[in-house]
């Protein structure tokens, strides 16, 4: 490098200066807009600010981990009204997840397939829920799923007697239990995890939260298909073609070719679900504003009730603060679970190496075969 | 991605140090600023109001109107969507509305500093109704004036009432009466009696047999023995099929499942006059007071005008609670949406204005109203989530969990 020093010194100061300008917008806005309010949000989960003026004034306390202590305590209503809005929400991710990225993928190869005709028919129906507002589709369904609606009138057709969905706190796994003669007595009834008895804990989803798990599932499936939709374009067509000479049926084809190439998005699809399931709030305030008997209460939801109704504004930040590690805690796990997206990317290159190997050695060893007929 | 550097971090850590500063001092700039008292400015006063509808609405802003154009103080009413939301909102920023419709949070409200206390300046205090000072006092003043009130009462209709053969001789006065009649009403699709299953319907019954979530003291008596029969009582007809609450028959609210005829009557408020003569007009109904259990007992539900501890303008925003809740204007209110006068000389008039809604004015004289002490709500919608199971659940175990959690509201 024949530059001298100085001048490239000098250069690389202003130029780190420009940088510095050029950004400075986007760093005042997150600051203003995102730092500032989390790190206040800190503060009020240990305090005991009451929701009258600043929470940084004089007469707000600092109270350590005692809001902290009172939700993941488990003891009073307090505890255990996290505790069933926990389980609430387990249930609901769940069910919700799996399900919704297994449709998803399904519908996003439905509807890449060359031979379905109005292909942008499907992709804009199945998209269509996606781009509605929540609180149309929320409203759509609770009459949809009234005691006398639809639902239940189609229901009745195939006589069979709907529930009353919204309405109706039993669980669906404890319905199960408790034709199995199991009941809420002994070692069941005792206080288990925050506060909460191992018979509530093994009670499964309400029968209204299984409303709201088939509408996230309607609604979300969509947006995750159109992501499925751009991987599978991505991989392009010479791969299925080498698996298809290769004499691999459709579903080996889809098991053991696509399924695996698209194992990136997978990825992305399933953090994502993880995250918005986790943070469900908006279906719960319109719809059913945590009823029947606590069965549909989120911690999102219970957060706003907390600081909102209850006027505890600590520990309606204290939740928000215990949501957020749940959500990373579970992000990581997945990304243990399903290997970091970086080697994805590599073993993806080395299948398509290998398959172009097989695809060259089969190639020799019908040269030499025709060869040795000759 | 490069790694962020020293400098970078540090410009960061002194951007959030510095904003949260001005944060701060902006919002305790407002704070220490004392809210004065002395002379009536003439800075603009915003009611906050939580509408039940366009008529409310109206009514409100015409009465506002007409206080602004004789004091000369501009005065505005906003109607919230979320009045609790907005409340909460307004006293969090530091900027809140003036004067407000404050409900059950009315504790939790003075507990945190909020209410300016203007009871040395109301000038109907003495026309009160006691059991509304009673739920407005906090350390025993009365921080915030009744706006008007509600009771509870037997609606029953009419038409049905006749087809079962039944007469005005037979109006339930006991709750073996009210059994017997909630029998004979139920025929295939029609429960003889509904309500909506929280402790705001249910509570009533508790006061009829001489019960209560407190007691006079101010502690805790959830899991009375007089509780007990109450709910026992309210299961016993769900059980026998001539009870079922709103929520089994489908609808939103007892209003609308006795409007809809899918009961014959109903545990309701006089609010229900107003969706009666709107949503179900062809629907035949009359009013009675509630049949006694061991005593004559219901529930009185009320807002009070709030006034801000942060208002510019308390001596004008006190001038115009004082100017709403006087006789004229009361019962220009009850006119325009049904609601029941807050002070006792204006009861009178108020029964020959509205014959119809007499048996909830007479509820007032012996009324009692929910608890609504710091972190009693919580509690309150534990039970209220509990109740809709009441027909298959233990009334006992309901109420002893209401105990425990009641009893730790009221310490805490």
């Amino acid at each position: 490098m024949a530059q001298p020093t100085s001048t490239r010194r000098g250069s690389a100061n202003r130029q780190g200066l420009a940088g510095w300008l050029f950004v400075a917008p986007v760093i005042v806005i997150l600051g203003v807009f995102m730092l500032v309010p989390i790190l206040m949000a800190v503060w009020v989960s240990v305090s005991d600010w009451s929701g009258n003026g600043s929470p940084l004034a004089s007469g707000v306390n600092f109270v350590g981990a005692k809001n902290y202590e009172a939700i993941l305590g488990g003891r009073g209503l307090t505890g255990q009204n996290f505790g069933l809005a926990i389980r609430n929400n387990l249930y609901y991710v769940l069910f919700v997840v799996p399900l919704q990225t297994i449709i998803s993928l399904f519908l996003a190869v439905m509807v890449t397939r060359k031979a379905l005709k109005a292909k942008g028919f499907f992709r804009t129906a199945f998209y269509f829920p996606s781009v509605t507002s929540s609180v149309a589709i929320t409203v759509l369904w609770l009459f949809l799923f009234n005691t006398s609606g639809v639902i239940n009138k189609a229901l009745a057709a195939a006589s069979i007697k709907g529930p009353n969905w919204f309405n109706e706190p039993a669980g669906v796994l404890g319905m199960l239990w408790t034709k199995l003669g199991m009941s809420e007595t002994g070692a069941l009834a005792q206080p288990g995890l925050f506060g909460i008895s191992t018979w509530q804990w093994i009670q499964g989803p309400s029968v209204a939260m299984v409303a709201f798990i088939l509408m996230a599932i309607f609604t979300t499936s969509g947006t995750f298909m159109l992501l499925f939709i751009a991987a599978l374009q991505a991989i392009g067509d010479e791969t299925e073609e080498a698996a298809m000479i290769d004499g691999a049926t459709a579903w080996q084809r889809f098991r053991y070719v696509t399924a695996p190439m698209l194992r990136p998005t997978i990825y992305t699809v399933v953090t994502l679900g993880l995250i918005g399931t986790w943070q469900v709030f908006d279906q719960i305030a319109i719809g059913s504003k945590g009823d029947p008997a606590k069965t549909t209460v989120t911690p999102a939801f219970l957060s706003y009730q907390s600081a909102f109704v209850d006027l505890a504004w600590g520990r309606g930040a204290a939740i928000a603060f215990v949501l957020f590690g749940i959500i990373v805690a579970m992000s990581i796990l997945q990304r243990f679970i399903l290997g970091n997206a970086d080697a994805t990317a590599s073993t993806r290159q080395e299948r398509k190496l290998d398959a172009a190997a097989r695809h060259l050695a089969r190639e020799k060893r019908e040269a030499e075969s025709s060869r040795g007929a000759a | 991605m490069n790694r962020p550097t020293k400098a970078g971090i540090a410009a960061v850590a002194l951007l959030s140090s510095l904003s949260l500063v001005a944060c701060g001092s902006g919002f305790t700039s407002t704070t220490s600023a004392a809210p004065s008292t002395a002379a009536a400015t003439k800075s603009k006063i915003t009611v906050l109001i939580g509408s039940s509808g366009e008529a409310e609405t109206t009514a409100v802003k015409t009465a506002v109107a007409a206080w602004s154009t004789k004091s000369g103080t501009p005065a505005e009413v906003q109607v919230a969507s979320d009045l609790g939301q907005q409340i909460a909102q307004g006293f969090a920023s530091g900027s809140p509305a003036d004067i407000m419709y404050v409900g059950d949070q009315f504790a939790a409200y003075a507990k945190a500093g909020n209410l300016y206390d203007y009871s040395a300046q109301m000038t109907n205090k003495a026309d009160f109704y006691p059991s509304l000072v009673q739920a407005f006092s906090y350390k025993g003043q009365l921080v915030c004036a009744p706006k008007d009130f509600s009771t509870l009462g037997l609606v029953i209709n009419t038409d049905m009432w006749k087809a079962a053969g039944l007469t005005d001789a037979d109006i339930p006065t006991t709750w073996l009466q009210l059994e017997a009649v909630a029998k004979k009403l139920t025929t295939g699709g029609v429960v003889g009696l509904t309500y909506g299953p929280e402790i705001a319907r249910l509570g009533a019954l508790m006061a009829e047999a001489g019960g209560g979530l407190v007691d006079a003291s101010g502690a805790a008596t959830a899991n009375s023995q007089a509780n007990i029969d109450a709910l026992t009582f309210a299961k016993k007809l769900e059980t026998e099929g001539v009870a079922k609450n709103s929520k089994d028959l489908g609808a939103g609210w007892g209003g609308e499942a006795f409007g809809k005829k899918l009961a014959a009557m109903v545990i309701e408020g006089n609010w229900i006059s107003g969706a009666m003569s709107k949503d179900y007009v062809g629907v035949g109904w009359k009013g009675v007071e509630l049949p006694a259990g061991k005593a004559k007992g219901t529930l009185v539900f009320s807002n009070c005008w709030g006034v801000a501890a942060k208002s510019k303008n308390t001596a004008g925003a006190v001038d115009l609670v004082n100017f709403l809740t006087a006789k004229d204007q009361q019962l220009a209110f009850g006119k325009a949406f049904g609601v029941i006068p807050s002070i006792q000389s204006a009861a009178d008039q108020f029964k020959t204005d509205n014959p119809n809604l007499v048996p909830f004015v007479n509820g007032a004289a012996y009324a009692q109203s929910l608890p609504a002490q710091p972190g009693t709500k919580a509690v309150i919608d534990d039970l209220n989530s509990k109740l809709p199971g009441l027909k298959t659940a233990d009334p006992k175990a309901i109420l002893d969990a209401a105990q425990t959690n009641l009893d730790a509201a009221l310490k805490g």
